[in-house]
């Protein structure tokens, strides 16, 4: 990979050999069909704002946290210690945050060339990669228990362990990201 | 998708603007997400100055959590939503 470089006028640039391309579309789909709204048929419009305005008009969702702790971590509790104020704000909100997060991945797929090759976003091209490989890292960190002494769980681990490929992918990722973030800067 | 920004430090009146303001934003500490991208959303969602923005995260990162942003609720549960949306993790609160 050639990490991102800001673009003038805005947007960013990079280039991806084609198995982290592959890496990229087969995590970013994981996480779009966990985040999939529900009930699906409520949006009907390509265009994000109306199909946020749609699944916000529709029956509003479920008041519970989600069980999975990955889905908690991408749908989090909008109050803590007041479980009825929690459960009001996710019925009116998580399925437009649904839908928001399905949307950003899926922008991300458009944008992604299956097989690899130079990549040239715009700036809101950009926010949605910024977004789709956040909630990327925030699942795959959550299954890997991730703390803030990522680099000394990972040192721990032996280079066979499953668990340390999981590790490098997870550390690439945020490379990715800080790249991005920097060329956006 | 960048929202109005929430007044921090709106003028008083002496009459509504105590009963308008006793909500909070509230951004938590999480492992995951990088310095950088948390400074680029508190610039980009609320629209704060770097220094401010990098202030704020520092905060979070250090002290567990930081008050992004204060006003009516309404307000502040617009900000939490949008905040999810970039996977931070924040929360409303009442500030007695």
């Amino acid at each position: 990979m050639e990490p991102f470089r800001s673009v003038r006028g805005g947007g960013a640039r990079a280039w991806l050999a084609e198995p982290e391309a592959a890496l990229l579309r087969n995590l970013v789909s994981q996480v779009m069909e966990l985040v999939e709204p529900e009930d699906s048929d409520t949006a009907t419009s390509d265009d994000p704002t109306i199909a946020a305005l749609e699944a916000m008009l529709h029956d509003p969702g479920s008041e519970q946290t989600p069980e999975d702790p990955v889905l908690a971590r991408l749908l989090p509790d909008g109050y803590r210690d007041d479980p009825e104020a929690a459960g009001e704000f996710r019925r009116y909100t998580e399925p437009a945050l649904r839908s928001a997060k399905h949307q950003a991945a899926r922008e991300m797929l458009d944008t992604l060339p299956a097989a690899g090759g130079k990549i040239q976003l715009t700036s809101d091209q950009a926010l949605a990669w910024l977004k789709a490989l956040n909630d990327v890292r925030l699942a795959l960190g959550v299954r890997l228990g991730v703390t803030e002494e990522f680099e000394a769980q990972w040192s721990r681990l032996k280079p066979d362990d499953p668990q340390s490929a999981a590790f490098e992918v997870y550390a690439w990722l945020g490379a990715v990201q800080e790249s991005l973030v920097q060329a956006l800067s | 998708m960048s929202a109005a920004p929430a007044e921090v430090d709106l003028p008083r009146s002496e009459d509504k603007t105590i009963s308008d303001r006793p909500w909070v934003t509230i951004v938590w500490n999480d492992p995951v997400n990088l310095m950088s991208y948390v400074t680029y959303v508190f610039q980009h969602v609320f629209g704060y100055p770097k220094k401010k923005a990098t202030k704020l995260m520092l905060d979070v990162h250090h002290k567990g959590r930081a008050v992004v942003a204060a006003g009516a609720r309404e307000a502040m549960e617009h900000n939490v939503e949008v905040l999810h949306g970039y996977g931070l993790w924040a929360t409303v609160r009442h500030d007695k």
